[in-house]
């Protein structure tokens, strides 16, 4: 739980923030750069590829390969502190010439995907919570699940099939800036929606039986008014936590859409460094991930003592 | 799996009679959920006995046939039984999840019984730690892995055990930590109990309650997962009839046999869905 | 409140009743709870519906207010409110009514306003939900009605979220609420349950205050027969969901017509009879000396200082209570005697021993001198374990005796503590509150030690439960010369038990001495307001 918002604990958010991040370099280091080692650089000793010996030490030069572990990781810090991410091996540019060329594309589709997300848990939450039949509400409060446990590169298969190839609703040939997002945003919120709605419900029922909703029933509030005004914005705030945490599942997700529906994007990037074991690539690209999720969790601290009155002042004596 | 779940377990799921306690009240929902899984372990098990077609080698002039008869979900693009892929692929599900399951539940739960029985500085430092690896995305940890594993089905299932440590971890030390603040564990150090002693008697097993439960619903998650990385060829290469990977090779003729992506698909949430219910149901209990 | 108006209502209620509840039954799931529930309120008559947990007295209330939870019937009778039959009304017309018409005061005031909004604005939503418009006068005569109820500052506390408040400040909120449309019946849920008991008698004083005032009914809901006798005009005696017995207070206290409603009477925690307590031999050791005890504790606004400076002794054989209200640091001062936390300053003696000073092995096997019984027998006892394991688990910690001596012991303590032997195969959930707790003594005694450490131990159990275990432990201190030290939130339960107390307030020791002496010559203020506090002056000596 978030505590309230004093000097003291916005600079120790963000020092747990600098450390997570520092901490993420290491471990991606460890993994991407270190570990695999020499197995990065193997494919250029490869004898298809008629290099020298010469021209493999140069390469091992270039990449700093040879250097001992230390050095490597103090160079690369330093390297990533003037925004300097490497060289990808493959293509040889500049990796942050290619994250930024693909940071905006993804910034838009995770954006796009999270709205829609966010839209579609609401309106699960609301249909599940109408008053009226019973199996309507049963078959909502069962859409979590379903959602849940769809894989999304399936479901963006299928939204192709029906929406581009047999409705033609949407061209595959030539479809404008927009329109191209349409599936791929609608792909992304599935992964979304499905934590956010079930926490929505689970929240909304817990709530709607705790004494402050009773004793608002018994004011004279009615059932539907008593989960607008009373159950609703208490169901709503854990959801902020489960925000901050879905930001992750968001880059996730556009691995996956993105390399479905032909986008180019971070996730496709980070695809296309797997294949090739572009070690340099993806750790910019986790890097660029758990900066995100730093950055949207400290928003999200930030916020909860706007919306929870009971994070705002230090709290009495009074029990 | 765990070598802390046995003692555990024993004694609660050794009968009939306690399986039904520990799923109730069961309703036809998750009865149909018991039975898919049984199914579908026995799939995995035993897959010979539920079809007699060879999963990969397929027969020529047989390739691409919509659902009939003689193929109930069809024929692919070399002419193999679809649904044998399917059954013949139960395994790579299964094993892939129970692995990665395995790796998540034995380091997560190791993990975070120490940080929550020691407490202290200890405890602080591994949180961290453990909140530095959620802090990446699930899918791209896995990644990371996989470049350091390589391709295949095992190394897409240690992966992806890998990236569910933090989760793992995270509830076993709130479940230890909550359950040091109980009465009884208190009322066991009053009369006399060791450190030790009081963790494996009382500790232990009514933190594992909790954790095992949550392992059931991280089953279908590893499954899905596992699936994902087999589309996007990291996993176990063909012909191995994944049900990922199998997605992604039907996509290809997706304009002409749907059934070669959709029935793989419907067989990926059915499982999924199944393993949810009955990991909700543990978990209510 | 001390004129007896109930002789005014002694027969049948002359004019048309408030509330007339005629045949109620209810069920859940299609399990009936309550059965053929019959009564009438005047106006401005106070009726209480008494009974223990499980009577059916809350499903009673929650069903004249229409609010039953949502897999409960109303499977008979009328429910005739202001010479209407609401019982057949339906969703939008029953919310017309409530609020207006019956209102509620609900248990628990800790969790009954909304976290999120201000006090104003779920006071002056009654207004607005029941078509009021005018915010500035719904505002003003908000105000004032927060000041009516006891409230200081109450421009302040309009603008106040309810975290900012106290339990009884919350009450009185919530009896804000209830009254603001001057309904004509009060519907009051054991409003004072979860509230220290000097609180409780002001807010019953309130209620009764505003009743008065605006001639209000009350439909007073309480498992505290005294409270009720105090409070109520008339009486409703519920077991089981029938009614026992139903009359003016006077003769249900006095006269009282079913067995249930005698045993109900003997139970109370003031009047309970205890064979006299032997002379304190004036030979004796103290087994217990606590010196200028302080305990300190890291809270979120700084160090707070639960235990200040408090000293006492406990002689052997007798029993010590430790009495005050939440907050008041009797449980710490328990808990430190029991070595169970470290004090941050002072010494505490057992059997002439510092134990503060105790660390690892030897702090340990002291364990077998001293034992804790605590308050909630549903969180005491490891839910995994048999009773049989429970009780054994001392023995296994020390000795481990084999198979057969472990087994022969806990038939020994169960039959100590009354309990068939048969219970040892079984889990603490399939037992009842009281029997756990049995058991929980049954764990304590087993080591043989000479000082059971009683915290709140009877306090979450019904009246006639805490009657029999109170029984029970005086038995067991007489049979097994014990020394017991007894913490607990109410001075009538102590009184029949102990021979010395100690009262506590915000950590420090205003009073001690014999349980006699305090009582009939209290010294400090608080004591005197913790006795004036008990319930049961009207119709019962106190």
């Amino acid at each position: 739980m978030a505590t309230s918002l004093t000097l003291k604990n916005i600079v120790t958010k963000l020092g747990q923030g600098l450390f997570v991040l520092w901490a993420a370099f290491t471990i991606s280091f460890v993994l991407l750069q270190i570990m695999p080692g020499d197995a990065i650089l193997v494919r250029f000793m490869d004898g298809d590829m008629g290099l020298t010996p010469d021209a493999i030490a140069s390469i091992r030069t270039f990449y700093g390969a040879d250097e001992p572990f230390l050095v490597q990781y103090f160079q690369t810090i330093m390297a990533y502190l003037t925004g300097n991410f490497g060289n990808s091996v493959i293509s040889g540019m500049p990796v942050a010439q290619e994250i930024m060329v693909n940071l905006p594309r993804t910034a838009l589709l995770a954006g796009l995907g999270f709205t829609g997300g966010v839209t579609l848990a609401l309106i699960i939450a609301v249909l599940a919570t109408l008053p009226g039949f019973r199996w309507i509400r049963n078959l909502f409060q069962a859409a979590p699940a379903l959602l849940a446990s769809v894989p999304v590169f399936w479901l963006g298969i299928l939204l192709i099939q029906i929406f581009s190839f047999r409705l033609g609703l949407i061209s595959v040939i030539a479809p404008g800036p927009w329109e191209r997002l349409i599936l791929p945003v609608a792909t992304l919120a599935v992964p979304i929606a499905a934590p956010i709605a079930q926490i929505l419900l689970r929240n909304i029922d817990a709530f709607s039986v705790q004494p402050f909703a009773y004793v608002a029933r018994a004011k004279g509030a009615s059932q539907r008014y008593v989960l607008l005004r009373h159950v609703a914005r208490n169901a709503v705030l854990p959801v902020l936590t489960i925000a901050g945490v879905t930001f992750g599942e968001l880059l996730a997700g556009a691995v996956v859409t993105e390399t479905v529906f032909g986008l180019n994007g971070l996730g496709r990037l980070a695809e296309r460094s797997v294949r090739n074991q572009d070690a340099a690539v993806l750790q910019a690209v986790v890097l660029i991930a758990a900066f995100g999720y730093v950055v949207v969790n400290f928003i999200v601290d930030m916020l909860y003592p706007l919306i929870d009155p009971r994070l705002r002042k230090p709290q009495g004596g009074n029990a | 799996m765990s070598s802390f779940s046995e003692p555990v377990i024993a004694p609660r799921i050794g009968t009939g009679r306690g399986l039904r306690r520990l799923l109730h009240p069961v309703t036809p929902g998750l009865w149909l959920s018991v039975a898919i899984l049984i199914v579908v372990i026995l799939w995995a098990v035993a897959p010979g006995l539920w079809t007699g077609y060879n999963p990969v080698e397929g027969q020529s002039g047989n390739q691409l046939q919509s659902p009939s008869a003689a193929h109930w979900l069809g024929t692919d693009e070399l002419g193999r039984d679809q649904l044998a892929r399917l059954i013949h692929g139960a395994r790579y599900s299964l094993s892939g999840a129970l692995t990665a399951v395995g790796v998540g539940l034995l380091v997560g739960t190791l993990i975070g019984l120490v940080a929550g029985a020691t407490g202290g500085r200890t405890d602080t430092v591994i949180m961290r730690l453990v909140d530095v690896l959620l802090a990446i995305p699930s899918l791209l940890l896995a990644l990371s892995f996989i470049i350091i594993l390589g391709f295949g089905h095992i190394q897409a299932a240690i992966a992806v055990g890998i990236t569910s440590i933090a989760a793992f971890a995270r509830l076993a030390r709130s479940e230890v930590v909550s359950v040091r603040r109980r009465e009884y564990v208190e009322a066991a150090f009053g009369s006399g109990g060791t450190f030790l002693g009081v963790v494996w008697r009382h500790v232990l097993p009514n933190s594992l309650n909790s954790v095992l439960a949550y392992a059931a619903v991280q089953f279908g998650w590893a499954i899905l997962q596992i699936s994902t990385l087999g589309f996007l060829g990291y996993g176990a290469p063909p012909p191995t009839p994944e049900w990922g990977l199998m997605i992604a090779e039907g996509r290809n003729y997706m304009t002409t046999s749907w059934w070669l992506t959709i029935f793989p698909g419907l067989f990926v949430i059915v499982v999924v869905l199944a393993a949810n219910r009955v990991g909700r149901a543990l978990r209510r209990n | 409140m001390n004129k007896p108006i109930a002789a005014v209502y002694a027969g049948l209620s002359q004019d048309v009743p408030v509330l007339s509840v005629r045949g109620l039954s209810v069920a859940y799931d299609g399990r009936e709870t309550v059965h053929d529930v019959s009564f009438d309120i005047g106006r401005g008559e106070v009726v209480a519906l008494v009974g223990e947990s499980g009577s059916g007295k809350s499903t009673t209330a929650q069903a004249i207010i229409g609010l039953l939870p949502e897999n409960g019937r109303l499977t008979a009778g009328r429910i005739v409110l202001n010479g209407e039959d609401i019982s057949v009304w339906k969703g939008r017309r029953l919310d017309t009514i409530r609020g207006t018409v019956v209102s509620l005061v609900p248990q628990d005031p800790g969790s009954s306003l909304n976290p999120l909004r201000t006090i104003g604005s779920q006071l002056t939503e009654i207004w607005r939900l029941h078509g009021h418009r005018d915010t500035a006068a719904i505002r003003q005569e908000a105000v004032e009605l927060l000041g009516h109820v006891g409230l200081s500052h109450p421009e302040l506390r309009f603008g106040q979220y309810p975290h900012e408040l106290s339990g009884g400040m919350k009450q009185r909120v919530l009896i804000a609420i209830a009254l603001a449309l001057k309904p004509a019946l009060i519907i009051a849920d054991e409003p004072t349950s979860a509230l220290d008991v000097t609180v409780q008698k002001r807010i019953l004083d309130l209620i009764d205050k505003l009743r008065v005032e605006n001639g209000t009914s009350v439909l007073l809901v309480t498992h505290d027969l005294a409270v009720a006798g105090d409070r109520a005009d008339r009486i409703v005696v519920l077991k089981g969901g029938a009614i026992q017995e139903a009359d003016v207070s006077s003769r249900v206290l006095g006269y009282p017509a079913s067995a249930y409603t005698r045993q109900l009477l003997a139970d109370i925690p003031s009047r309970t009879h205890f064979a006299p307590r032997p002379a304190i031999p004036r030979a004796a050791a103290p087994i217990i000396e606590v010196r200028n005890l302080v305990q300190d504790f890291d809270a979120a606004g700084g160090p707070f200082r639960a235990v200040d400076d408090v000293s006492f002794s406990v002689l052997e054989g007798t029993t010590h209570a430790l009495v005050g209200e939440s907050g008041s640091g009797k449980t710490t001062t328990a808990r430190a005697v029991a070595g169970l936390s470290k004090p941050t300053r002072g010494q505490v003696f057992v059997n002439g021993r510092d134990i503060t000073a105790l660390r690892g092995e030897p702090l340990r096997q002291f364990r077998r001198e001293v034992q804790l019984v605590y308050q909630n027998p549903f969180a005491s006892l490891d839910p995994r374990q048999t009773v049989g394991e429970i009780i054994a688990e001392p023995l296994r910690n020390f000795g481990r005796p084999d198979r057969a001596e472990r087994h022969a012991r806990v038939l020994a303590a169960l039959e100590q503590v009354q309990l068939a032997p048969e219970l040892a195969e079984r889990r603490p959930a399939a037992l009842s509150g009281g029997q756990r707790q049995r058991v929980a003594i049954a764990r304590a005694l087993i080591l043989s030690p000479r000082l059971l450490v009683l915290d709140e131990a009877v306090s979450a159990l019904d009246v006639t439960v805490q009657a029999q275990i109170l029984r029970l432990l005086d038995g067991l201190q007489r049979d097994l010369k014990l020394t017991y030290l007894f913490v607990s939130h109410d001075l009538s339960v102590v009184r029949g038990i102990a021979d010395t107390v100690t009262v506590m307030q915000s950590g420090k020791a205003v009073e001690t001495g014999e349980v006699q002496d305090v009582f009939e010559h209290g010294r400090a203020e608080y004591t005197r307001a913790l006795i004036r506090s008990i319930p049961g002056g009207r119709y019962l000596e106190r």
